[in-house]
């Protein structure tokens, strides 16, 4: 008998990442568009704030504990959350898209004879049973299925669903310490890159591309991306030219972005690259071609000189955020 | 010491794609079908692998699909993979039918080192490396950008949200490629003639029933151009005033 709705949240040297409040508004409102109960897992040593998901509806939070849980293991973590799930009947698994959500949900899924569906953009219940839909070939295209296994397991893509808050109440923690965890594969060295926001998880991504004529004029785009909180993208051309790191790049040999804001400056927009960004919920393309594709998805933009325009840009944003 | 590379053919990455009669599939009508290329990553690092340690090392490209797959392996063939396998299977299977049918082949070759492209440009799933590693029993590290192996001991490190991490484990592995890994290695003209020497071993699939259905594939619904604004910064006040109070988005 399969019951409930699991949401795996994330953490990350003990903090919670932001696509696990997501996680948990899908999982809670699947259960009650399913009529199941719901629940929350976590699996970490000392993290902070999780009391706070109750505010998003998770009642209840099991939290699998142990020191060697700190850092991440994908073989510790798959065993505990696949075992976690048998034992506690689960019928449907939320996780985040994320690096952690991609690398955990298929090992789960095999673990329970079950399969997934990764990086979905909807969830909806049709008659009783779930439909994801998820893009393909970095969004050039998109595609509606469905899970016939006993459990159903699906990640969200970040930023796309809302994290709502429907109630005041702290969730209630249950601890289990773990002892001998299966560490066949653990993470021994964590390197921050300093002060960067990841492209994938931010809501708003300033991007450039060959218009910004060379490396040394990416400070432009830093100190807008600064006044703005904003992650710095780049198109492929940049990142082949060596200007950029991969880590940046957006687009289909690169990551597939939707945040709320994208702000092209000097990219033209090859098929690679719109693929990759244009679920975004506004764009701006700043760049001295008018006929660049990329004005072809943009919501508003400027066809000028990305040196006239971004620093006067990044002032007048100054001036309304001070 | 044998090595499997798993490699995918996909559509080149500038094809505009069309949705299929069947509205499940894409229309392949007139598409270059190419090399996964986070998979040319995953060739040159198993390369490398086998030039550490030793000519006693034998190199598999292993491919799931139809007769057209066989230009794809031929290529990593030519990038100086030793020996080319095609799991026929003329279906579209999901990433689990595909990571079963290359476990079970993985399997009855002995191989101990399993190298991925991070993803295929298709259905950028990303998941077919970590199953196959759950099916063989195998431990995994997905997207890797820098790779060791010391003795039994694999020490990677990999791209993460913000980062990297660094992971230890052990052989038998499965190692996902991600861009930066390596320079991949062009095919030379002896390797392109050596390789059209080498045989590709075809065998069927092994069969599987897959959990995941397909409804449809659809377009994204299309986006109207929007304002340009203007030509210079004269324009910035007022973008500034529509993000502001049009978009809500600063």
């Amino acid at each position: 008998m399969t019951n409930k709705v699991l949401s795996i949240i994330e953490q990350r040297e003990g903090s919670i990442k932001k696509v696990s409040y997501e996680a948990v508004s899908v999982g809670v409102s699947l259960a009650k568009e399913l009529n199941l109960e719901f629940e929350a897992v976590v699996i970490g040593s000392e993290i902070e704030g999780l009391s706070n998901f109750g505010n998003y509806g998770a009642a209840k939070i099991t939290h699998l504990k142990n020191t060697e849980l700190h850092n991440f293991s994908s073989s510790a973590y798959s065993d505990l959350i696949g075992n976690y799930a048998k034992e506690s009947n689960a019928s449907v698994i939320i996780l985040g898209n994320t690096s952690f959500g991609n690398e955990l949900a298929p090992r789960i899924a095999v673990k329970l004879n079950s399969a997934c569906i990764v990086d979905c953009v909807s969830l909806t219940v049709e008659s009783g049973e779930i439909i994801a839909t998820r893009p393909v070939y970095a969004g050039k295209a998109l595609i509606k299925s469905k899970l016939n296994s006993d459990i159903k397991i699906f990640t969200i893509r970040p930023n796309v669903f809302k994290a709502e808050k429907i109630s005041d109440q702290n969730s209630e923690i249950k601890v289990e310490e773990i002892t001998n965890p299966n560490l066949k594969a653990k993470v021994v060295a964590y390197k921050k890159a300093e002060g960067k926001l990841d492209v994938a998880e931010a809501n708003i991504i300033v991007a450039g591309g060959r218009g910004m004529k060379g490396p040394e004029h990416f400070n432009l785009i830093e100190s807008l991306a600064n006044v703005l909180g904003a992650a710095i993208g780049a198109s492929r051309a940049v990142v082949d030219a060596g200007w950029r790191p991969h880590s940046e790049q957006v687009g289909q040999t690169g990551k597939t972005v939707s945040p709320s804001l994208y702000i092209a400056c000097g990219i033209s927009g090859a098929i690679q690259h719109l693929a990759g960004m244009s679920s975004s919920k506004y764009i701006v393309a700043i760049n001295k071609d008018k006929d660049a594709p990329i004005f072809s998805i943009a919501d508003y933009g400027i066809a000028g000189d990305v040196f006239d325009i971004l620093p006067a840009l990044t002032e007048e944003i100054k001036k309304i955020k001070s | 010491m044998k090595i499997a590379v798993c490699i995918s053919h996909v559509p080149d990455t500038a094809t505009r794609i069309k949705i299929g009669s069947d509205r499940k599939s894409i229309d392949s009508t007139g598409v270059t079908y190419i090399l996964n290329p986070y998979d040319e990553f995953a060739i040159e690092e198993a390369l490398k692998t086998k030039d550490k340690l030793g000519s006693d090392t034998v190199v598999y490209a292993i491919s799931v699909g139809g007769e057209a797959n066989k230009e794809t392996i031929r290529k990593a063939l030519a990038m100086g993979v030793d020996e080319g396998v095609l799991l026929k299977d003329d279906s579209k299977r999901d990433s689990f039918g595909i990571a079963h049918a290359l476990s079970e082949e993985i399997k009855s070759l002995g191989c101990e080192i399993v190298f991925f492209g991070k993803q295929s440009v298709d259905f950028d799933n990303s998941i077919t490396g970590q199953l196959t590693a759950e099916y063989l029993g195998f431990n995994c590290i997905p997207v890797v950008v820098d790779f060791k192996l010391d003795g039994n001991k694999v020490i990677a490190e990999r791209e993460i949200e913000g980062g990297r991490e660094v992971v230890e484990t052990e052989i038998p592995v499965v190692i996902t490629a991600q861009k930066g890994l390596n320079e991949p290695r062009y095919a030379s003209l002896k390797g392109i003639m050596a390789a059209k020497k080498k045989s590709i071993t075809e065998k069927p699939a092994a069969a599987y029933s897959q959990l995941t259905e397909t409804l449809e594939m659809n377009l994204p619904p299309s986006k109207q151009p929007g304002r340009i604004l203007g030509t210079d910064s004269s324009a910035v006040p007022e973008l500034v005033k529509l993000l502001r109070e049009e978009a809500k988005v600063i």
